[in-house]
């Protein structure tokens, strides 16, 4: 059992899960609450990477992070080397591929607030900020834990974008997805048997960890609908 | 700040709100809001049927809504002047606002809200206060539950005392008291002119109950589509109306917003589908016939003493209108109960205590209501 891979993809899964919570909860509040006409374009933008094949997606990525792309050039003069067959440029691909997953449950658990309680608190001299963690928050938590799990999962489980973008380097770029589809390549079919069974196990946890806190509800209904 | 509001009594122009406000505004049929008055340190009543403007004036006043033109002041502080393009946020006002819906902070417990609003206050001052408003609203006993975990009139309480804790310069009480029988009400009311005696702030409640309105009334301003049609005592207004609409709001417990869809001059009737805010729901009564266009909308006024209640289904009565609809609330007032009926729209409907006693009626109950074709009044609608 190679647990290198294990450990790689472990922490590439956590980076971008924690790197998507930072993102993730500001855009995910401007999705629910700006009032711009234009706003679903930005949406759509963000739901690309659900419906675009990982190749077209990890190709894009690999181009930009390039010493020719603009990215690539401007880490390239920063660092001396590209982000291209690198760790870190496996995380910028992986966020952008995971993006979906996490700013979806949490743009969605926030527009399911009660407008009514947020008026309440500024109304009550509560400052925005003071109402996004006080309020909206602790009312989301379905959706933070769902966000959260996804994107954990999801990318764990990625193959077409780490290919693309990451190649197949061992203790760098080289995940478990990788490590099973090149088992199969070389006949190994028994080891291949032993690394997804573990993947599958562990996206089997994972995911029912998030629906079995989810059905608990954390206490007070989900949705954060006020009761009245 | 809390000491220059409770020197008792004291009447100035310091606390006056006076507000003058137009805006255009979108329930069933656009219309307008065009009002302008002031109200003194007391509490003011609004009255008026459902989508005359009430909740969004109140919004306009707590910085929720933004009025398209006009000025909104308490004393000195200006909230709002589009002249002067002064436009203060909602946490800049200082204005308490006790929601319809109450909308407690389901996630947090009682002691939490009510000192929601006194963040920037030091611990010790926070204890002090909130155990102060606890107190005098009989809720401190509460403290550790949550707004699921109480009861109905405890949650107005707590709405109510969450409002009053950052010593606002202005309340607004949007049908706070709509949903609690009568017992409970007059205790809340008591509770609240207390306060109100101790700290000397306009208070703005809005109803669309006529009980409300001699309860609770030094004065009422009547709102009807978006203007003040009357402005007076509860007596002046509601028992010698000088204008129609008033006398027909007073006259009759349940109003509703109707629309012509079928007239059948053969029979001498009409059948009206009920409306409310933007949909129409499945409920039609048949209605005396009179000039309207099929399509046309009127409003339908029903006193609450001319329906009747039955537990089972009626069959073979002359009455036209059977509506099965489910008790949300029973309230004795002096020998009449006043039950409150949804069936979609909500009905008041007056009986006696002999009748409650006899069918065993209950909150929750399943019952038909009974109303003839000529118990139904028919009005212009406020609306055009």
């Amino acid at each position: 059992m190679d647990w290198q891979t294990f450990t790689l993809t472990l922490r590439l899964a956590v980076l971008v899960a924690g790197v998507l919570v930072l993102i993730g909860l500001p855009l995910a509040y401007w999705i629910a609450f700006s009032p711009w006409r234009w706003k679903f374009l930005v949406e759509a933008v963000v739901a690309l990477p659900i419906v675009l094949p990982p190749t077209v997606l990890g190709f894009y990525v690999l181009v930009a992070l390039g010493p020719r792309g603009p990215l690539g050039r401007w880490w390239l003069s920063l660092t001396g080397h590209t982000l291209a067959f690198t760790f870190t440029g496996l995380v910028v691909g992986s966020i952008i591929y995971s993006l979906p997953f996490a700013v979806q449950p949490f743009a969605a658990s926030f527009a399911g607030v009660d407008r009514r309680l947020l008026a309440a608190s500024a109304t009550l001299g509560a400052s925005r900020w003071r109402t996004f963690f006080g309020v909206i928050l602790p009312l989301s938590a379905h959706g933070l834990v769902t966000g959260v799990a996804l994107s954990l999962a999801h990318t764990m489980g990625e193959f077409g974008v780490v290919l693309m973008v990451g190649g197949n380097i061992p203790g760098v770029t080289r995940t478990v997805s990788i490590d099973i589809y090149d088992k199969v390549q070389a006949v190994d079919y028994a080891g291949a048997n032993q690394t997804a069974l573990v993947l599958l196990l562990i996206s089997f946890f994972v995911l029912a960890l998030v629906y079995g806190l989810n059905r608990r509800g954390f206490g007070f209904g989900g949705a954060g609908k006020a009761k009245s | 700040m809390g000491v220059a509001h409770s020197a008792a009594g004291a009447v100035s122009d310091a606390s006056v709100l006076s507000l003058e406000v137009t805006k255009h505004f979108d329930a069933g049929a656009a219309f307008r809001l065009d009002v302008a008055f002031s109200a003194t340190p007391g509490i003011a009543i609004l009255f008026g049927p459902s989508g005359a403007g009430k909740t969004t004036l109140l919004d306009c006043v707590a910085g929720l809504a933004r009025p398209d033109s006009g000025r909104i002041a308490v004393g000195e502080a200006t909230l709002f002047d589009r002249a002067r393009s002064i436009d203060l946020r909602p946490q800049q006002r200082r204005v308490g606002y006790v929601f319809q819906e109450l909308a407690l902070f389901p996630h947090l417990s009682v002691q939490a809200n009510v000192g929601y609003g006194l963040d920037g206050v030091s611990r010790v001052e926070r204890e002090r206060r909130c155990g102060e408003v606890l107190e005098s609203f009989r809720i401190a006993h509460l403290l550790s539950r949550k707004p699921g975990e109480i009861s109905g009139g405890e949650r107005q309480r707590v709405a109510l005392a969450r409002a009053l804790v950052t010593d606002p310069c202005v309340l607004l009480l949007d049908e706070p008291l709509a949903a609690l029988d009568a017992a409970i009400k007059s205790q809340i009311v008591d509770d609240l002119r207390g306060w109100n005696a101790l700290h000397r702030i306009p208070i703005l409640y809005v109803t669309h109950s006529r009980e409300e309105v001699f309860a609770l009334g030094e004065r009422v301003i009547v709102l009807d589509a978006g203007l003040v049609i009357a402005d007076g005592t509860p007596h002046e207004v509601m028992t010698a109306p000088r204008q129609e609409t008033v006398a027909q709001l007073a006259g009759f417990e349940n109003v509703l917003e109707a629309a012509v869809i079928a007239a059948h001059e053969d029979r001498g009737t009409m059948t009206c589908r009920i409306v409310t805010g933007k949909s129409a729901i499945g409920l039609e009564l048949e209605t005396p016939l009179v000039r309207a266009e099929v399509g046309s909308k009127l409003r339908v006024g029903i006193r609450a003493g001319d329906i009747l209640l039955a537990i089972v289904e009626p069959r073979g009565l002359s009455a036209r209108n059977l509506i099965p609809g489910k008790i949300v609330s029973l309230a004795q007032r002096d020998v009449i109960v006043v039950a409150r009926v949804e069936c979609g729209v909500e009905f008041e409907v007056h009986l006696t205590l002999a009748a409650r006693d006899s069918l065993r009626l209950g909150v929750g109950s399943e019952v038909w209501l009974v109303v003839k074709t000529h118990s139904c009044h028919l009005m212009a609608s406020g609306r055009d």
